[in-house]
């Protein structure tokens, strides 16, 4: 039987074969594809800062965390160091991101499985993070923020008062929809002993972030191998027991309440101070120095037509993105603009165990499965 | 890591290591490789058990035209190894699959043999998988033009999608850096 690809609960453009035998799933066969837009060989004609947007659409409901791992690939790649304010604020933005994707990943799940509710309030919420999306670069989605060395601008006066504001009534916002769901009879029903994952299963499929978490392995690449200072900041790695989608449910609501205390800690934390290295190869210098400054204006000029560029060689790069492992594998042949750039995407590998997961479940049961994988279409077809 | 790569079950003349940020195990052959990869999963001091990444990368002016990648993260020891290969083979370029080490390895080779066009034996189910139901050609190969050959159009008369072949207003604008000035 054919399942969408114009199909709601296919979350984006899912085209499914599914072979029944009465209404247990036997084999379900994704096809994917259907927004592939090539991303990878267009950025092999463009420069490196010029690529930096595309990042933004791939997996669009969790922009800064990707243009953060672009930029760290870039900065590992030039050896350079960010000044800690950018870092601060890079990882301010990574968890304000993380809630924005798990809020939108949770309640359309709950919209899947029938209950509207908590989407109509997490969107309330999402609202108000791309708020300070576009309080600090003018965009509410694709941001292109963060930029190799830093971030591109600084922040607005009066933004950390307003994300501490947001932060306290968020965490009654969370007491909401959990308490909407986690006692929910209807809910439970539907979720719990529904896509149980083992840990081999996880791991011999490549499963990453939440799918893994859930079935009991304590492995967050933020631990694991820390980038941005992460390895400075105080957060507990939330795991789930049985592996099924009511686990992977309750990791993503503890997630929530972690990234919430990281913004916490951020907004303690940051001081004043310079927002990206000084390093005019690789950041733009800033306008008032243009005025004066002629090196600057040629710097300048030169950034933004020729770009910057790379030693020679490979590398690959990983950050704990919302989903799970994002990475990028960049080889640079020393000019200007990337000579391959794959991008790892956690999503690919979920939907490449949905076969394994929804085997001998009901129909009713793969959009739970689909739902609990959390996919984005943007960042598996590429 | 020092230690992983003494104990490679590799002769020196094969290997490449270069250490400067990720561990890289540049190996000559698909023997080798083979080889290579079952010892970093099995050995019972790292168990490379988990397959990042695997990719493959177009070296057209070389001799040996495809490289293929595969990043590789221990778990327990929290290192990451890059460990890569070129892919032999003169009217087709094939590989051995790695279907048998890891289950996820099926849609990136699926993927790598639609955007490259190498063959991997022994790989169960090697469809295409990103690109169009009959799409013809390899379009991450360095000399597949990047608009194309084809466009599609839904055609009013025959009630369906038409394939004709590429027409651009305006042609492809391809930026030239380098400095005329610089000897």
């Amino acid at each position: 039987m054919n399942f969408g690809p114009q199909h709601p609960a296919a979350h984006g453009v899912l085209r499914l074969v599914i072979e029944l035998e009465g209404e247990i799933i036997k084999k379900a066969d994704p096809h994917i594809g259907l927004l592939h837009r090539g991303t990878e060989k267009l950025m092999e004609g463009r420069t490196y800062l010029q690529n930096l947007p595309y990042f933004d659409r791939l997996d669009y409901v969790s922009m800064m965390t990707q243009e953060h791992l672009y930029s760290l690939a870039i900065e590992e790649l030039t050896k350079t160091t960010v000044p800690w304010r950018a870092k601060y604020i890079r990882i301010l933005f990574s968890e304000l991101t993380r809630i924005l994707n798990h809020l939108l990943a949770l309640t359309t799940h709950a919209l899947d499985v029938g209950a509207l509710t908590p989407f109509l309030w997490g969107f309330e919420e999402r609202e108000k993070i791309m708020e300070f999306y576009e309080r600090v670069s003018g965009a509410r989605m694709h941001a292109a923020y963060v930029r190799p060395g830093g971030v591109s601008f600084d922040l607005p006066v009066g933004l950390l008062e307003d994300i501490h504001t947001f932060g306290v009534q968020f965490r009654e916002r969370i007491g909401e929809i959990e308490e909407l769901l986690k006692g929910n009879r209807i809910w439970r029903q539907r979720l719990i002993h529904v896509g149980s994952l083992s840990v081999e299963d996880a791991i011999a499929y490549s499963f990453s972030g939440v799918m893994v978490r859930g079935s009991g392995l304590a492995w967050d690449l933020r631990k694991a191998f820390p980038y941005d200072g992460y390895e400075t900041f105080f957060f507990q790695v939330p795991i789930g027991e049985k592996g099924d989608c009511y686990d992977r449910f309750l990791v993503r609501l503890e997630e929530l309440k972690q990234s919430l205390w990281i913004v916490n800690q951020v907004l303690e934390r940051i001081e004043r101070g310079p927002i990206r290295v000084e390093d005019y190869k690789l950041t733009p210098p800033s306008r008032s120095q243009m005025k004066f400054s002629m090196e600057s204006l040629i710097n300048h000029f030169k950034l933004y037509t020729e770009g910057f560029h790379l030693l020679r060689g490979e590398i690959y790069t990983m950050i704990e993105a919302p989903k799970g492992e994002f990475g990028v594998f960049l080889v640079s042949d020393g000019t200007n603009k990337p000579y391959r750039c794959k991008i790892r995407s956690p999503g690919f590998f979920h939907l490449q165990g949905l076969n394994m997961m929804s085997k001998n479940h009901y129909l009713a049961d793969l959009v739970t499965i689909i739902g609990t994988q959390d996919i984005v279409f943007g960042e598996i077809d590429r | 890591m020092d230690y992983l790569i003494s104990l490679l079950p590799l002769q020196e003349a094969k290997v490449r290591i270069e250490r400067n940020r990720n561990v890289e195990i540049l190996v000559e052959d698909e023997g080798s490789f083979l080889m290579t990869l079952f010892f970093l999963k099995n050995h019972t001091f790292f168990r490379f058990q988990f397959l990042n990444e695997e990719t493959c990368v177009d070296f057209l002016k070389e001799k040996e035209r495809f490289r293929i990648y595969a990043v590789l993260t221990s778990l327990e020891r929290r290192e990451k190894v890059i460990l890569s290969a070129p892919s032999k083979g003169k009217l087709v370029h094939q590989f051995p699959s790695l279907i048998t080490f890891f289950q996820s390895s099926n849609w990136l080779e699926r993927e790598i043999w639609d955007l490259f066009g190498i063959y991997f034996l022994g790989h169960p189910d090697l469809r295409r998988i990103l690109t169009d139901y009959g799409f013809e050609g390899f379009p991450l190969r360095k000399d597949f033009p990047v608009v194309g050959y084809v466009e599609v159009r839904y055609d009013e008369f025959y009630k369906s999608l038409v394939y004709e072949p590429i027409e651009l207003t305006q042609e492809l604008r391809e930026f030239k850096f380098s400095n005329p000035w610089v000897f």
